[in-house]
């Protein structure tokens, strides 16, 4: 999954520097016009793509086999017996779900830098708000935004870990968990549903332009910060309430 | 018999899945130092019962006592002390078998990590996979699983091993290193629970038995209590059947008939009072002619088949 993931940031690259002579402007991608000026914009331009479907597909598979998937292989009641403690391995389980969700994001902003840096010039990078910064100033910014969507991804896992606690079937986790994610997603188009969007997981998930502009401004992180913490608190309450008790008969 | 000397006590320990009861209200109680052997059919709620001992699943109802600690509120404490085989075993299959250990005995708090790799090692010589350990599980057979499965109940030194049919899918050899296994834990104070469908397994290795059928605690005792229970026969090999039977009930016997042409007569021997040899006595005098005398014991076996039913069928 994180080879393919890599994937992403590579193809859209070589698309660019291939087609570069039609590139029309605005059109496609956000950001995806500035990749011929800098190559730093491959990794905004494949966050951009990757974060509304292949990295909440990525999470939710593995957040779906947390629990569901330590059941079908028959480990579930050996790593319980050990003795791992059920609390103890919920919360391995979401740590590695976790883990996962920054090592996805860090594989696409690795590989897009590092491709966008053969194919296309570096140096000052123009910011959204029109400053120049230096290349390094960029980078630490595109590790702002690794974390950002790391951050944005946390309820998800979250949501995922309760799903898998629910089946021995691991797939059935992984699906419900990926429908969960679009399913918010749509929601967050419809403008009738307008009072509803603060409150979808998937509502800040784009919102990770904010650190292209200078100053930087917080705002959309600290609000995806605590709207990822409460969907962590919700579905870790229902993952534990479901848990706990469970009779293991797998 | 003291609480204190119960490795496992159960108090109408009952567990209900909907309307169907899979274990009704059993009272199970495990000596120190026993190796106890939990008999029945398939579906008979040894499995059911196994979990809920674990704090795997929680009892319907009654209570459960493992090491003198209640289960599975004191899972904690208890677990570490025992090692367990449940319903066949659980591996990664792209782990090798020796990763598979490790990664189960870290799970285990308690396991010091330091001595982690010797006691894998260890616990891999003990079921004869050291030739193997490097193989990914899916290259296993089942034997191979199965004997990996008992090698992490051996991780640590346990006080109690919980055995769900262990010599499910092993060879002959397998088998019987399986039963050298268990003599030798018994023999350094390790008590072993081990269950199993198969009487003859058992029989072999076991100081006491318990005999589960339909969810219900049938039998429970010493193997040699459990032999009492069966009342000695005696069977005739004769071609004068009412005659003998005659004799046979006039000792206040009770006489089962041939069932086909040339069987034996087969009657129980009531009271220890009669002597055998004055039946024989009674019945050539009797001018009985008698091809065949026995005195039978009933074996563990007839006893087994006796309380769970034969036949293939899955009583509910």
């Amino acid at each position: 999954m994180l080879a393919a993931l890599a994937a992403v940031p590579i193809l859209i690259a070589i698309a660019v520097r291939v087609t570069r002579a039609g590139s029309g402007g605005g059109a496609g991608p956000a950001f995806l016009d500035r990749i011929e000026n800098n190559g730093l914009f491959v990794v905004f331009v494949a966050l951009g793509v990757c974060v509304p479907l292949f990295l909440p597909l990525t999470v939710g598979v593995v957040a779906g086999d947390t629990i569901a998937g330590e059941a079908s292989h028959g480990t579930l009641r050996y790593l319980l017996i050990a003795p791992a403690g059920r609390i103890r391995l919920l919360a391995v389980k979401y740590v590695g779900a976790a883990v996962f969700s920054l090592a996805a994001t860090l594989v696409v902003c690795i590989a897009g830098a590092a491709i966008g840096f053969i194919l296309f010039p570096s140096g000052s990078v123009a910011l959204l708000s029109g400053d120049s910064v230096s290349i390094v100033d960029a980078l630490g910014r595109s590790l702002l935004i690794a974390l950002y969507v790391t951050v944005s991804l946390l309820g998800l896992s979250a949501i995922g870990l309760f799903l898998s606690t629910l089946t021995d079937v691991p797939v059935g986790a992984m699906a419900a968990t990926i429908i969960f994610s679009v399913a918010s997603e749509v929601l967050d188009q419809l403008p009738q549903l307008d009072w509803l969007h603060p409150w979808l997981f998937s509502n800040y998930w784009l919102g990770f332009g904010d650190f292209l502009r200078d100053p930087i401004s917080w705002n959309a992180f600290g609000q995806n910060a605590a709207l990822q913490a409460g969907y962590i608190i919700v579905f870790a309450a229902l993952a534990y309430g479901r848990f706990a008790a469970k009779d293991i008969l797998s | 018999m003291s609480q204190a000397e119960l490795a496992i006590e159960t108090r109408g320990l009952t567990k209900q899945f909907g309307s169907y009861a899979a274990v009704k209200s059993i009272d199970l109680s495990v000596p120190h130092g026993s190796v106890f052997g939990f008999l029945g059919p398939n579906g008979s709620g040894k499995t059911t019962t196994i979990r809920m001992l674990l704090g795997l699943a929680s009892p319907t109802s009654g209570e459960a006592r493992v090491l003198g600690a209640s289960m599975p509120r004191e899972n904690a404490t208890v677990l570490p002390r025992v090692g367990a085989l449940v319903e066949g075993p659980g591996f990664y299959p792209y782990l090798s078998g020796a990763d598979n250990l490790r990664r189960l005995d870290s799970a285990d708090r308690y396991a010091p990590s330091r001595t982690r790799s010797a006691r894998v090692a260890d616990a891999l010589e003990r079921v004869g996979l050291s030739a193997t350990a490097a193989k990914k599980v899916k290259a296993y057979s089942l034997g191979m699983k199965q004997r990996l499965g008992i090698a992490n109940a051996l991780l640590t030194p346990r006080e109690l091993l919980i055995l769900d049919e262990p010599t499910n899918g092993l060879d002959p050899q397998g088998t019987r290193e399986v039963r050298t296994l268990v003599r030798s834990l018994a023999l350094q104070g390790t008590t072993i629970f081990v269950s199993s469908h198969l009487l003859a397994e058992i029989e072999q290795i076991c100081t006491h038995a318990a005999v589960m059928s339909a969810g219900n605690l049938v039998a429970q005792g010493t193997l040699d209590e459990l032999r009492q229970v069966g009342r000695p026969r005696v069977r005739v090999s004769t071609a004068d059947v009412p005659l003998a039977t005659a004799v046979l009930e006039k000792f206040g016997m009770t006489v089962v008939p041939p069932t086909g042409d040339g069987d034996d007569l087969v009657a129980v021997l009531g009271d220890a009072s009669v002597e055998p040899d004055a039946i024989v006595v009674a019945l050539v005098r009797a001018r009985v002619r008698v091809r065949g005398f026995a005195v039978e014991t009933p074996s563990l076996e007839d006893r087994f088949v006796s309380l769970t039913g034969e036949g293939f069928n899955v009583d509910h």
